[in-house]
């Protein structure tokens, strides 16, 4: 199998609309939360989130960079954000000349959880009230999953795979993984991977909220709702924006002297099959697909330094990976430092696998770990693991492995290393 | 110009992007401002709304240029 590496980042998130202003305010513990103002959220049981900022906002995000004008009006922001955090991954690695034999191997796995929810929601009241010759023209392909994919292959000349996935919140660490077993078989040189979402309107919250998944304790202290692993956590806080990767086959990395940021070294895949939202009792997916990257990797323990924690807040969630990450690292488990950077950025769904290995891959370039933010009085559940409270932590990073989960019971582990 | 000239490529300007000055009222949709197929649709649409003329869908395949839509709804807006 050919080896495959990391040469590109791109990200669009609640802490910056590039790599390393976002890195930099993580490292700084700042929060990406605040109230929510997409739209009147005043009737809401949760009414905190962690949007992306507008443009004139320090750290936020100018869509005109990157995306036409006329398919901003097209379509939903998870696909805008996706457009632009390729196209950073694409400059970043120095792959926006590429000649067309180049291209005929160059492919995507962009995915999203959700998709165009604050679109459907607009048009279906679009629908109801005007009536079928009111609803979009562009309303189908402006939604559809699959269109970041889509539409940054048409503005790049793309024309190898073209992939999206859709797992729920292990989206962006599945469209990396697959991506790179493309590479890694040979029907792809190049891909452009990872996930989006941007799902904050009321029928997303409502939804979420419904399925008793979000923090609704902290709708007065915004930046205090995502408390990974804390005591008082009380459920997850909606996040949004993109993250995206170059995969790039490691010889050929090599032959034009690109920047290679890491190797993907594991991939792993499991399934609960046990229930729709609440996670295996025994945590028992999450410890087999941590086992399975693990496997395939080739590293043992103790190689692994850092573990970026799907951590998303919730009661259960937090309680159940950490004792599956526990029964796998064993004796093993004090060396290691495990944070959940969503305590900074929310949950970004299809995008927190994608936005979340990237920060792994920094994490090793700068010998940091970010920090868990608002963990004040970690649940007894937590003792003896370095859970990075508060602050971000200076020591030695090797390997890292990267979690995500999904509703559905879906699960996937990446492990990245530094190529050698 | 007249103020359905106004109105129409205020919309033409805001729904395709394009610079104010290249809709021309012999700009053709297609050949000169970049739209597809269903951004006519999405236009047509934008000018039912904005002056409450009905545009039947025989009648806009033969809008093509912004002269076209400007006389078609100077003909039929109530």
């Amino acid at each position: 199998m050919r080896r495959v590496v990391v040469t590109g980042l791109g990200l669009v998130t609640p802490l910056g609309a590039d790599v390393e202003t976002a890195w930099a305010n993580l490292i700084a513990s700042k929060s990406g939360a605040g109230p929510i103002t997409r739209f009147d959220a005043s009737d809401q049981a949760c009414r905190v989130a962690c949007e992306v900022k507008p443009a004139d906002h320090p750290w936020g995000f100018d869509p005109n960079k990157r995306v036409d004008h006329k398919v901003q009006r097209q379509v939903d922001p998870f696909i805008i954000y996706g457009i632009d955090a390729a196209g950073q991954a694409l400059e970043d690695a120095g792959l926006t000349g590429m000649s067309e034999t180049e291209r005929l191997r160059a492919g995507l796995s962009i995915g999203a959880g959700i998709g165009g929810l604050p679109g459907i929601e607009h048009e279906s009241i679009v629908l109801h009230e005007k009536g079928p010759r009111r609803v979009s023209p562009h309303f189908v392909h402006g939604r559809l999953i699959n269109l970041i994919s889509g539409q940054v292959s048409i503005k790049y000349g793309l024309m190898g795979p073209n992939h999206a996935v859709v797992t729920a919140c292990s989206t962006g660490a599945h469209s990396i993984g697959d991506a790179a077993r493309m590479i890694a078989l040979g029907d792809a040189d190049v891909m452009l991977a990872g996930g989006a979402e941007g799902a904050i309107c009321p029928l997303g919250i409502a939804g979420f909220a419904q399925a008793r998944a979000l923090s609704t304790a902290f709708n007065d202290q915004p930046e205090k709702a995502s408390r990974p692993y804390d005591r008082d956590r009380d459920g997850f806080v909606m996040g949004e924006g993109a993250g995206v990767v170059v995969l790039e086959e490691y010889e050929r990395a090599k032959a034009r002297s690109a920047k290679i940021y890491a190797e993907l070294v594991g991939y792993g895949l499991s399934g609960d099959a046990y229930h729709v939202t609440a996670p295996h009792p025994e945590g028992s997916g999450a410890f087999r697909s941590m086992e399975m990257a693990l496997k395939k990797s080739g590293l043992t323990l103790a190689d692994i330094d850092y573990v970026n924690a799907h951590g998303t807040s919730t009661p259960l969630g937090d309680e159940l990976e950490l004792g599956a990450v526990r029964r796998l690292f064993g004796d093993q488990i004090g060396h290691i430092s495990m944070s959940s950077t969503k305590s900074a950025i929310g949950h970004l769904l299809g995008g927190a696998g994608a936005v979340e290995s990237i920060f792994c891959i920094l994490a090793m370039r700068d010998q940091i770990v970010p920090p868990t933010l608002n963990l004040d009085n970690p649940s007894e559940s937590c003792e003896g693991v370095d859970l990075v409270p508060l602050v971000a932590k200076k020591r030695q990073v090797r390997a890292v492995l990267n979690n995500s989960f999904g509703f559905g019971g879906t699960n996937a582990s990446l492990i990245f290393k530094p190529a050698e | 110009m007249s103020e359905t000239a106004e109105r129409v490529k205020k919309i033409v300007v805001e729904h395709l992007g394009v610079e104010q000055e290249k809709v021309t009222e012999d700009a053709s949709f297609i050949d000169d401002l970049g739209a597809d197929s269903l951004d006519i649709v999405e236009l047509v649409m934008a000018f039912e709304e904005e002056f409450g003329v009905e545009i039947p869908d025989d009648a806009a395949e033969k809008i093509t240029t912004v002269k076209d839509a400007i006389s078609y709804i100077d003909n039929n807006k109530g």
